[in-house]
């Protein structure tokens, strides 16, 4: 491997020059392990290692951005990305100020998920599969599982030198039930920060994911239209992100008038108890970190404070051009792509309410649980849930097949009208945005209830 | 290379070494100015090793360490799943075109030259739009060795067009989008401009669906996006194999339309998809999916065909740099015989779907789908008369290319891994909040 210390040490002297507005370079070594069962048998398994890197300029306001992994010639690198920042850029650079931070913060996990025998991930995950198949009407299986370690240095033109690691864990699990040419499935999906303890200990779980794909075979599919629905902690994790949280992300705000009358701070967007906050600052979670890829501090940033348009998710340059102060949400996922406004940990804060008051006045609707999928075109989001029951007369009633729910994100988060007591983050899945995914996120929520909620269906 | 094999060759009976190195360069526009110029080069190396009968595998990036790939595969090895498959030895590769010396000859100047056009022709013609475009070029070349004395060398081009426009009225959005992609330069957008004017001609007037059983026609796009994952599934050896595609035992009989007929195609010349061999040596052929209704049989990679005992169809792919595994190159529809506007003037009431977003998230084994109309109108005693919002479409893609009214006499490429005619299906369930 190359050593991405020395690089990046190589061209400070060069940074100093001072020969475009802004410089930054990012240097990354990663290694991963991964193993993929399909049915019965492991699918595969396989080890890799990769480090590559990247240079960023900006002059005029015209970006210029160049990734490799073959490290020689790097000054010509350094010199393609200026010229193109230079082709490029006709106005003004705009980047708000931050402190230049020289930094080198370890992953924090007492032991590198990376590191631990694939023996011994292999018997846990054979544990699982025997459970999941051990479920009578269970067709077939499919479990992902896949770890990282990675780190990476970042340098600026501005004196920041900052040498991060982080580590990742995440499972993916599947039961698929079929009979009679009926095909049903339910997953379980988890992670976290590089701890592999985390996934230990599903057994329980796992089971009760496979009976419930026996039991969507004999659930009834729900008539389309709009009903008053409650999500569960994980599935309004998922509603957050997509209906709310990619509308914050301000690269889509920061040269769109239009868009920005919309989203202007202040603006009441939901009921007084709803508080939605991204935070990358909070220890421990996927989304978690220090700094941002453009050396900005993590911080918590409120995104709707007592249903008010609070807060918006930034880069620099978002910042700079709302005159706005920078919130550390410019990520990449890896070093062939340049940092974008991207989420963290998002969540709506907890409330009072218990679950059994907000389902005691439903006469007939939905209970949505788990998560399936969830995509945004801002205005209008689409989410999927991996079980539904019918909420009948103020109880839970039978299971009904897996909904998906849509809606304009203006009118459904004013037609949330009750918030839970039960926060619970979400660490399965990862988010995808501009080609680059999955990024690793966490997102949470109490149980909330939606009214007028859209439903497909037959 | 070489010393790469030869290393695994001593630790191991079999070995192959699969390369791919890229340069690829794109220019961005963003909110109608230019934006970003990017260059991306990369080089990635995997091997694949067989010891004791199972199969071992890493990858690492251009400047990794072949000592340390050969360990971690080494290590892999030891319960990597077992070899049933014997890797291609000299096999000949039919001669396919996919490289064209011009496009890395495209200057950059011309590149933005070419975004300029399409984000003017947008804004000149829709006050207040705003336009993201890009203008990518690059070029790869594949290498696979192999202990058996396979061996394959290719190089590619890659030119794309990639045109969006997002308008805004009070908090109504509206996004329009169109691309191209070729193995040839693209040195005309005007196909890419049309199809985004189009779409803001017929969006320009708001139309109200009703909640119930419509009509729906899926133009080319549509396709892509409401029908096609489920038969990608479908048609995967491997969820063959294991009994979970819904077609697994279907073959030889009559399960879509008659009119429906589907292959996969990796030899179209200069189609961004083809090649001369898959991503394991396997020569590359035509394979019939579905003739006229009848299910012919299924895409296979080395491993999965040796567990069916059938025949590799040379469909092994690497994607995101995991083993071969099958899948599609491009699929391709046969055409039928209904123009669009034909189509259009048969139905008194129902839809046009440009875009559903969502679909992915149903039931891909099963081939159920829901999605909400992002891009989609109104049809009325045979016309278009505006764009519906707020709109849930569900269905089941088996039960819906059963009994297709019509398939579309228009064929289009929608980017690089289908070619398809727009659909007239007969009645599918439409939730609305219009």
């Amino acid at each position: 491997m190359p050593q991405i210390e020395e690089i990046a040490q190589s061209l400070t002297a060069e940074f100093k020059k001072g020969k475009t507005d802004y410089l930054e370079a990012r240097f990354e070594e990663n290694q991963t392990s991964y193993i993929m069962y399909r049915g019965q048998a492991l699918d595969s398994i396989g080890r890799s290692t990769a480090s590559g890197g990247n240079v960023r300029a900006l002059v005029k306001g015209g970006w210029g951005f160049t990734s490799f992994n073959d490290f020689d010639k790097l000054n010509d690198r350094v010199w393609l990305a200026i010229e193109q920042a230079q082709s490029a850029g006709s106005g003004k650079s705009l980047l708000a100020p931050i402190d230049p931070a020289q930094e080198t913060i370890p992953s924090g996990v007492t032991h590198n998920p990376v590191t631990i025998p694939l023996a011994e991930k292999k018997r846990l995950l054979d544990e699982y599969n025997e459970i999941i198949w051990s479920v009578p009407e269970v067709k077939t299986s499919n479990i992902g599982y896949s770890d990282s370690h990675k780190k990476v240095i970042f340098l600026n033109s501005e004196s920041s030198l900052i040498s991060q690691e982080r580590a990742d864990v995440s499972i993916r699990l599947q039961a698929i039930a079929a009979k009679d040419g009926e095909v049903q499935q339910v997953g379980l999906s988890l992670g976290s920060r590089g701890e592999f303890n985390a996934i230990r200990n599903l057994h329980d779980k796992v089971k009760e994911m496979s009976q419930n794909a026996v039991a969507l075979l004999y659930a009834p599919q729900v008539k389309g239209g709009e009903y008053t629905v409650v999500l569960d902690p994980i599935l309004a994790g998922v509603f957050v992100h997509e209906a709310f949280g990619h509308l914050s992300e301000s690269d889509f705000v920061y040269e769109n008038d239009r868009m920005r009358e919309i989203m202007v701070l202040g603006k009441k967007f939901g009921v007084d108890n709803l508080n939605i906050v991204d935070s990358a600052a909070e220890p421990g979670l996927r989304g978690s970190f220090k700094y941002d890829d453009e050396g900005t501090r993590a911080t918590k940033t409120y995104l709707i404070r007592e249903g008010k348009l609070a807060g918006r998710l930034h880069s620099r340059e978002t910042a700079a051009k709302m005159n706005e102060k920078p919130t550390g949400n410019a990520r990449a996922i890896n070093y062939r792509f340049p940092p974008i406004v991207r989420m963290t940990n998002t969540y709506i804060e907890p409330g009072k309410m218990s679950f059994e008051e907000m389902i005691a006045d439903i006469k007939e609707g939905i209970y949505a649980k788990n998560w399936y999928g969830g995509t945004t075109s801002m205005e209008m989001f689409t989410f999927s849930a991996g079980e539904a029951y019918m909420i009948r007369n103020g109880k839970i009633a039978e299971a009904i097949r897996p909904i998906m729910l849509t809606g304009n994100v203006f009118t459904t988060l004013k037609n949330i009208d009750a918030i839970g007591n039960d926060l619970d983050m979400n660490q399965g899945g990862g988010c995808g945005k501009g080609g680059q995914m999955p990024l690793p996120v966490s997102n949470g929520s109490p149980h909330i209830r939606i009214r007028h909620c859209l439903i497909g269906g037959k | 290379m070489e010393a790469i094999l030869a290393r695994a060759q001593k630790v191991a009976k079999e070995a192959e070494v699969f390369e791919v190195t890229s340069e690829e360069t794109q220019v961005r526009f963003e909110a109608n100015r230019l934006k970003q110029m990017q260059t991306n080069q990369s080089t990635t190396l995997a091997l694949r090793i067989i010891k004791d009968g199972r199969v071992g595998y890493a990858t690492t990036t251009g400047t990794g360490d072949g000592q340390q790939l050969v360990e971690d595969a080494l290590e892999t090895a030891a319960f990597g799943s077992e070899a049933k498959f014997k890797l291609p030895d000299g096999a000949k590769y039919p001669k396919v075109d996919i490289f064209d010396p011009a496009v890395p000859q495209v200057s950059i100047k011309e590149m933005v030259t070419l975004g300029e056009k399409m984000v003017d022709a947008v804004t000149s013609h829709t006050a207040g739009i705003l336009c993201d475009a890009m203008v990518t070029r690059s070029v790869m070349t594949v290498r696979l060795l192999n202990s058996r004395g396979g061996q394959a060398v290719y190089k590619k081009s890659f030119f794309s067009l990639d045109l969006e426009g997002n308008l805004i009225k009070g908090t109504d959005m509206l996004f329009v989008g169109e691309g191209e992609c070729s193995c040839h330069p693209l040195p005309n957008p005007q196909n890419v401009i049309d199809v985004v004017l189009r779409q803001l001609d017929l969006a320009k007037h708001k139309a109200k669906s009703p909640t119930k059983v419509l009509p729906i026609i899926f133009t080319s796009n549509g396709v892509a996006g409401a029908l096609i994952l489920p038969l990608i599934s479908a048609f995967n050896g491997k969820v063959v194999l294991e009994g979970a595609s819904p077609l697994a035992d279907k073959t030889g009989k009559t399960v879509f339309d008659k009119n429906f007929s589907l292959y996969d195609d990796p030899m179209a010349a200069y189609r961004p998809a083809s090649r001369p061999c898959d991503d394991e040596g396997v020569a590359s052929q035509r394979t019939p999916l579905v003739s006229k209704g009848i299910v012919n049989g299924f895409l296979y990679d080395l491993q999965t065909a040796a567990l069916a005992k059938k025949k590799s169809t040379g469909n092994g792919s690497r994607n995101r740099g995991s083993l071969p595994t099958p899948a599609p190159s491009a699929l391709v529809i046969t055409p039928g015989k209904t123009t669009f506007d034909e189509m259009v003037g048969d139905i008194k009431e129902g839809l046009v779907i440009e875009q559903l977003m969502g679909a992915e998230q149903g039931n891909i084994l099963g081939g159920d789908f829901s999605g909400n109309v992002l891009l989609g109108f109104k049809i009325e005693n045979g016309k278009i008369v505006g764009r519906v919002k707020d709109t849930m479409v569900s269905g089941n893609v088996y039960k819906i290319l059963k009994d297709i009214a019509a398939i579309g006499s228009e064929t289009k490429w929608v980017s690089s891994f289908l070619q398809t005619p727009p659909f007239y299906c007969k009645g599918l369930s439409v939730s609305s909040k219009g």
